[in-house]
């Protein structure tokens, strides 16, 4: 396969997942939002999506305060972020075309029907009565995509592209979204009730809240959360989870390819059996913050060597 | 040609429809308009779904539009086929030895039969070729010669499209629609399939694989990119024939042997279907601010170690100014009559055939002499006193940009429009394949254009698309040609 044609598969599949990770966030800012007592509560949810979302620093550079409502343009449509979800829908669909015959029907017309619809967008989409529908709307149309992909695909090179780019987008996410709330996870300096919103927000920003309950049938803890979303291999969105479909498909692209292997896969591999191996009362004791930012690090660096040895090659 | 001169109808003649209309004439009678307009719109769907679009410059509006499709097919006889089909194979042999000769010895510039100048002067003619002879001898490997026709046998040919003529897909695609949406009446007819075309071009391209190639050659599509009018083309083409499309930053050149690069590690390409122009090709020896190309592919190309298609150059053939002579390097190199005939052009650079021009605007095509698309022309019988002027003006201050032509009445064939069934002027576009022997497939793009009473059939101006059929039979009516007509110039 073409090195070009890859990146954009692997991209496609980044892209849709940020567009419903972005989307998911957004309805958990706002859902803290009305929760929150305090002014400086709600500005920190805002601020926490920001970051969480990895859109701080070019938000700062607009000038703007971090007010509710340029906050949510900032991230659901501006067309200077590259991550709000316009710029991300416009970018997978910029990359899909690319590769419209790498593509099945049906992820063709899922990125596309969508792409022509949001272009529909207008400033009323993004008020605050409308966003809820637009935010649900994304949601449901990234849940068609990787239905349409997982449904109609050939399990082949293109596949496990796409794959790539949707697992590493969503392990990034995860660890971002605890890296955030991690002061709430340590339980240090907030009072109960708005750790307890924290919580939820963290676990609803990656659709988990319910799988919660039914994983521990327990009132929400810290520890357990941070299990939940770090180890536990049964949550689609846990770190591990992700890890383990990282390191199958660089293994099931190696194999197709006679055994060549980089460092890509080692680091899959390695990050793979820390994750599986790992106990959460150890990474707690050394300090869940820095073992995010190690996450988070790792994930930066198998982005570069995927690059590298795949993409760019 | 204006309204009232009547141009030949390919379905009915002296109120007679002909023989190879039969079925579709009981067919247009015996189905209503609506239900002919519910057809037409189902086309619409399923073109819209496949995505094939092209786009259109400088006009605005969706960047990404439908060529419209005419649900009522254009079909010629297999006699009628056989005499063109001949005449095409030959014109194209005889463009090949042109262009071969020219970058080589220029016998027919010394036998005085073109003006050298014409040639050696031209924009298109490209020096960088001198002394070098392509993988098998050929610059031309797909041509796209447009046809016209004005009575039963004669066929005009237009132009000549010798360097990356496009619309192929149109054809296969239109072909598919009407499978799918008019089973029974294709049944009723002996269509020459045009299914193979993508194999044809494959095997094409195979057999002018380089001196240096070993084992099966590898061949590969080089489009501009996605934001190429033609595109989709170029996708589809790679996807029938199962070869990658690449850009010019998926391949690079090394030690003169050209690689793409993969997610298994470079691979060599002996075989590229170029769809970008000469001066895009490689910024190394033509445009040096193109990001197109690929910096070395002219070097690994006279190396002997990748084979292009078409060859750089082969512009020079299908210039406007060199059009005329055409007959002549039929007879020049083949030693024959040409077989399709050229439609007579004025030079505008030629001070006899400018004051004949100036004088008869009102009646002749005026075109620009590099230009394609129909873009900058002027139909005479359809434009207007402050137009010709404006022409005039054009000419007078820049003979050799232009060329001249008288106006043809250009066949018509029934044509689904807003107020029903109306006859509209057509062209043809067959695709002539040139590699160790010429093949064509039978049929190729019919044009036609759409507005009432218009002459120009180009998509960029309100032109649509037909499918051709070609019949493996011929009806009673159709005779075999007497001896070959007229062979103006």
């Amino acid at each position: 396969m073409l090195s070009r044609t890859a990146d954009s598969l692997y991209w496609l599949g980044r892209y849709i997942e940020r567009a419903g990770n972005v989307a998911r966030g957004l309805q958990v800012a706002l859902r803290m939002a009305s929760l929150m007592r305090s002014v400086d509560q709600r500005d920190g949810a805002w601020r926490a999506l920001l970051i969480a979302s990895g859109c701080e620093p070019g938000f700062r550079e607009t000038g703007a305060a971090p007010t509710p409502d340029s906050v949510v343009r900032y991230l659901a449509a501006d067309a200077s972020n590259a991550s709000s979800i316009l710029s991300c829908i416009e970018a997978a669909r910029r990359n899909a075309r690319a590769v419209r015959t790498a593509l099945t029907v049906d992820m063709w017309e899922a990125v596309n029907e969508t792409w022509s619809e949001s272009r529909r967008a207008t400033e009323a989409t993004f008020a605050p009565d409308n966003l809820p529908a637009f935010l649900d709307w994304v949601k449901s149309r990234t849940i068609l995509f990787n239905g349409a992909y997982a449904d109609t695909m050939l399990r082949d090179e293109a596949w496990r592209f796409v794959r790539l780019g949707t697992m590493l987008e969503r392990a990034d996410n995860t660890a971002r979204v605890l890296d955030v709330h991690h002061h709430a996870l340590a339980g240090a300096d907030e009072e109960g009730a708005v750790a307890y919103v924290q919580w939820q927000a963290i676990l609803r920003s990656v659709s988990a809240l319910r799988a919660y309950h039914w994983v521990y049938h327990a009132r929400l803890e810290p520890r357990r959360i941070a299990e939940l979303l770090i180890l536990r291999p049964e949550l689609p969105r846990s770190m591990v989870a992700c890890y383990a479909r990282l390191d199958e498909t660089l293994e099931g692209i190696a194999a197709a390819h006679g055994g060549r292997r980089g460092e890509c896969h080692r680091l899959a591999g390695e990050m793979h059996a820390k994750l599986r191996f790992g106990r959460i009362d150890g990474i707690l004791a050394d300090g869940l913050h820095d073992f995010l930012t190690a996450t988070i690090d790792r994930n930066l660096e198998l982005g570069r060597q995927i690059q590298d040895f795949y993409l760019q090659a | 040609m204006t309204k009232t001169t009547p141009a030949f109808d390919e379905m009915t003649t002296d109120g007679l429809v002909r023989g190879p209309y039969a079925e579709v004439a009981r067919w247009l009678a015996a189905t209503p308009q609506d239900a002919l307009e519910r057809r037409r719109h189902e086309a619409e769907l399923l073109f819209k779904r496949i995505g094939i679009t092209f786009a259109v410059y400088g006009e605005g509006g969706d960047p990404e539009r439908l060529i419209p499709f005419d649900i009522i097919p254009r079909i010629l006889a297999h006699a009628e086929w056989e005499e063109l089909s001949r005449g095409l194979a030959q014109r194209v042999k005889a463009l090949n030895l042109f262009l071969l000769d020219v970058y080589g010895a220029q016998e027919i510039l010394r036998a005085g039969r073109i003006p050298a100048a014409l040639v050696r002067e031209n924009a298109a003619f490209r020096p960088e070729m001198n002394g070098f002879v392509p993988p098998g001898g050929v610059y031309t490997h797909i041509a796209g010669i447009d046809v016209v026709r004005t009575a039963p046998h004669e066929f005009w040919v237009l132009e000549d499209n010798c360097r990356t003529p496009s619309g192929v897909s149109y054809m296969l695609e239109g072909r598919e629609a009407m499978l799918r949406l008019f089973p029974d009446l294709c049944a009723r007819h002996r269509i020459a399939p045009v299914g193979h075309y993508p194999e044809e071009l494959l095997e094409t391209l195979k057999s002018v694989a380089p001196p240096n190639c070993r084992g099966t050659p590898r061949v590969a599509i080089l489009t501009p990119g996605s934001y190429n009018s033609a595109y989709y083309e170029h996708c589809f083409l790679a996807d029938e024939m199962g070869v990658e499309v690449v850009e010019g930053p998926d391949l690079f050149v090394e030690n003169d042997i050209v690689y793409m690069r993969t997610t298994t590690g470079p691979q060599r390409v002996d075989v590229m279907y170029r769809r970008i122009d000469d001066d895009y090709l490689d910024p190394r020896v033509f445009r040096p601010d193109s990001a197109l190309g690929v910096p070395g592919l002219m070097a690994a190309y006279k190396a002997g170690n990748v084979a292009l298609a078409n060859a750089p150059g082969a512009g020079i053939a299908d210039d406007k100014a060199i059009y005329p002579y055409v007959p002549e390097m039929v007879r020049f190199y083949l030693g024959e009559e040409p077989l399709l005939s050229n439609v007579p052009t004025y030079l505008c650079e030629r001070d006899e055939d400018r004051a004949y021009v100036l004088d008869h605007l009102d009646e002749l095509v005026v075109k620009l002499t590099h230009g394609s698309g129909g873009y900058g022309m002027l139909v005479g019988p359809h434009s207007t006193a402050e137009q010709r002027a404006d022409f005039a003006a054009r000419i007078r201050a820049k003979p050799a940009e232009y060329i001249a032509q008288p106006t043809l009445a250009l066949s018509t064939v029934p044509t689904l429009v807003e107020k029903g069934i109306a006859p509209r002027h057509v062209d043809l576009r067959p695709f002539v394949l040139c590699g160790k022997e010429v093949r064509i497939v039978p049929g190729g793009l019919t044009r036609v254009a759409l507005r009432e009473g218009s002459l120009v059939v180009n998509s960029s101006q309100g032109g649509g698309t037909k499918d051709t059929w070609v019949l493996e039979d011929d009806p009673a009516d159709i005779a075999k040609p007497a001896a070959q007509g007229q062979s103006q110039c």
